[in-house]
């Protein structure tokens, strides 16, 4: 439906959790959705050799990484008969417990959109150009990999 | 021939510059001038850097004049 439209996915900060309910309630209106299919990433708060996250600082190529998003978009709009799909992924500091990754697609039945998602959530993580740094409680730091 | 050089995340920590401008006076691939740029450079698994010449991570793409490369280490997206 919305499929050509690029959007723009980088946010400043960490993803609001009303932006959630918002999303959500913006589709209401929509009556061919039966599904809606969510994934939430959050910042853990790992330990490493006695040291805690406290949060992590993402940076991008930018540039490279809205147009890799728009491709994975469009390549989930090919595979699967969603109805929309949108993403969200914050730059900059965002704190443990916060939001930093939103992906949303609706389908007429869930698993479709369940598959869907999962597509986007794997693709975002393998193939766009997003840096980590996660800053420990005394001010170090050391560079997330996605496993 | 000029390029402009990025640098990214690890990558510009270790080079202490996130942008260059290099003059190249020899005609490289991707692959080769990663090599050329990350020499010197404190890092400890060069091989899990990429390079991506216009965007593209094809590193035996030869490098012309006027590109934007980007030096890209692992991906921690989500």
């Amino acid at each position: 439906m919305d499929k050509k439209k690029p959007k723009k996915v980088f946010v400043q900060g960490a993803i609001p959790p009303e932006k959630i309910a918002t999303s959500v309630a913006n589709h209401q209106s929509k009556t061919n959705i039966g599904a809606h299919s969510i994934f939430l990433g959050q910042i853990r708060a790992d330990e490493v050799e006695g040291k805690t996250v406290t949060a992590i600082d993402y940076t991008a190529y930018e540039e490279m990484a809205e147009n890799v998003f728009h491709e994975i978009r469009e390549a989930t709009f090919t595979k699967f008969d969603i109805t929309c799909a949108h993403v969200y992924h914050s730059l900059g500091k965002v704190n443990v417990g916060e939001l930093c990754l939103f992906v949303f697609t609706s389908s007429a039945h869930r698993k479709i959109a369940i598959e869907a998602t999962n597509f986007l959530v794997e693709e975002i993580k393998a193939k766009v150009p997003v840096f980590g740094k996660e800053i420990f409680e005394d001010e170090t730091h050391q560079w997330k990999v996605n496993k | 021939m000029k390029v402009t050089v990025k640098y990214f995340g690890l990558v510009a920590e270790a080079a202490a510059k996130s942008e260059e401008v290099m003059e190249l006076d020899e005609t490289l691939t991707a692959s080769e001038l990663k090599v050329q740029c990350l020499i010197g450079l404190a890092i400890a698994d060069k091989d899990s850097v990429q390079i991506a010449v216009n965007q593209n991570l094809d590193e035996t793409i030869t490098i012309n004049d006027g590109d934007e490369v980007a030096l890209l280490p692992p991906f921690a997206g989500g």
